[in-house]
């Protein structure tokens, strides 16, 4: 899967569909993304690693502004990130969001979680709702947990749930924060395996996550992030063989160690 | 004994208690209506709101009842004439029902809010990430685990209310229980440990259902997570 553009005649796929300019973020004293250039086009798919508290779940949260920024800017699809308000929420839905720790709506049942978005955000009728939902909770392999509550669910089903609930939105990007380290490992791979098939279908997906075998399988790109800064971006074949800076040689001898 | 018996045939307690009931039944509905939309500003956003919510529970939690009551009946009608009705008795019922219910809807904000402490701040990040705003997310996501959560403070706050509704003594309403203990004890003075233990009895027979009630609903209701 590569990032060539698409013989799309949208005028739409000429600029790339996530761009980020001179983005800077402090915590207090901490400045925790500085000056972040970022582009991701069409169908890319993009690896975000680095050592913890580097920036990436900040970086992510930015991009679909559950974190504000201090400067620079943010464009989902051309369009610069509205403030706070209803247009926000509108450009919210079209960047799907899954969470290191699933945060499905503990009170709904899963059909319920991944209809909500679709009837209460694009007013979709509930049948045609239902439909949609089931579709995608058979794609991630969970459609007979349809009527349980999350709890009820293993993680591994839960994590599958999730990207079904930000699916259903139709999202333009799908960020994911770590989607699998908080799972056991005998589960980490069934979630895995529905973010490799949602690669390989086309979707833009911006994964901060350590698992190498997936950046292997499915990123056109790694971007490798420390200190609040992008360090170094490359293939994954050629970043994970050949990394250049020190930094990423240190921090891959960590965790190729094990 | 007999002496004793004869005191129901003539004044009526159950009446009385009756009034009470009906005080707490209208100042929780309204209570429960404004401390949720108290706790909806003081989750807000909007800092203004925030800042209006928080005032208000900081003022009102800290006022004794007995004031806010008598307020109502010397300053709003006895000075400003207001009424919320043409019967004389009846405004004095529905003024310290407003009373009642702006006291206790600052306790209900609170209980309500630490029902949403029980709420993770994923849900409400997942709600905003599939393009829920504020009042949406609240009303179909945070409210509904956060009452479930709050189950327990909340039937705190109507015990409260029960026995607080004695103080609408304080503004006029003869008809309730402890007024009506107060115009027995006078009458019958031989008779003032009886009759004090009649109306506590009352109280308890009134306030243990409640307690038991939300005790089994809160574990009942509670969001598996
Ligand atoms: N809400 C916050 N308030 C203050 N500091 C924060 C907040 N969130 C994150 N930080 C700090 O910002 C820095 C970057 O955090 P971030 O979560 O983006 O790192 P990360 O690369 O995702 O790390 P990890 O791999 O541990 O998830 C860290 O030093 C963190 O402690
Ligand atoms: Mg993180």
């Amino acid at each position: 899967m590569t990032s060539e553009p698409q013989p799309s005649t949208s005028a739409s796929s000429a600029h790339p569909l996530v761009s980020l300019k001179k983005v800077n973020k402090h915590y207090g004293p901490l400045h925790v993304l500085k000056d972040i250039d970022l582009e991701v086009a069409r169908g890319e798919v993009v690896v975000v690693i680095g050592p913890s508290g580097s920036g990436k779940s900040t970086l992510c949260r930015a991009i679909n502004r559950l974190e504000t920024i201090d400067d620079g800017e943010i464009k989902v699809d051309g369009k610069v990130l509205p403030a706070e308000g209803k247009a926000l929420a509108r450009l919210r839905a079209d960047v799907g969001m899954v969470f290191q720790s699933f945060n499905l709506f503990a009170h709904k049942s899963i059909l319920e979680n991944v209809t909500l978005g679709p009837v209460k955000v694009k007013g979709m009728k509930g049948g045609e709702a239902k439909e949609l939902a089931m579709s995608l909770l058979k794609r991630v392999g969970v459609a007979n947990q349809a009527d349980k509550l999350p709890a009820q669910l293993s993680g591994g089903q839960q994590q599958r749930v999730a990207i079904a609930r930000a699916l259903a939105m139709k999202p333009k990007v799908m960020l994911f924060d770590e989607p699998t380290s908080a799972l056991d490992p005998e589960m980490i791979n069934e979630v895995l395996d529905a973010m490799v098939a949602l690669a390989k279908e086309g979707m833009t997906m911006i994964v901060v996550t350590h698992e190498m075998g997936f950046a292997r399988k499915a990123a056109d790109r790694v971007v490798f992030m420390a200190d609040g800064q992008i360090v170094e971006q490359a293939t994954p074949e050629e970043f994970f063989t050949n990394p250049k800076s020190e930094r990423a040689k240190d921090f891959l001898g960590k965790i190729l160690a094990h | 004994m007999d002496n004793f018996l004869t005191l129901f045939e003539t004044y009526n307690v159950p009446a009385a208690f009756w009034v009470n009931i009906q005080l707490t039944f209208w100042a929780a509905v309204w209570s429960l209506v404004l401390g949720t939309l108290l706790a909806l500003m003081r989750i807000s956003p909007i800092p203004s709101l925030q800042w209006l919510g928080a005032a208000y529970v900081n003022i009102f939690r800290n006022t004794p009842l007995t004031i806010i009551i008598a307020f109502g009946v010397l300053g709003l009608f006895g000075q400003l004439q207001v009424s919320l009705t043409d019967d004389f008795n009846l405004n004095f019922f529905r003024l310290a029902i407003l009373g009642l219910t702006i006291y206790h809807a600052a306790f209900v904000c609170e209980a309500i809010r630490s029902g949403v402490n029980t709420v993770p701040l994923g849900q409400a990040e997942a709600a905003r990430a599939i393009g829920l705003s504020f009042l949406p997310a609240a009303r179909l996501i945070i409210l509904p685990q956060a009452f479930r959560g709050a189950i327990a403070p909340l039937g705190n706050v109507l015990i409260a209310l029960i026995k607080n509704s004695t103080v609408a003594a304080a503004g006029s309403v003869a008809a309730e229980a402890s007024s009506l203990m107060k115009t027995m004890i006078e009458f019958r003075g031989d008779l003032v440990i009886p009759i004090f233990f009649t109306f506590a009895i009352g109280f308890v027979i009134l306030v243990i259902p409640v307690g038991l009630l939300t005790t089994w609903a809160s574990r009942r209701l509670a969001v598996a997570r």
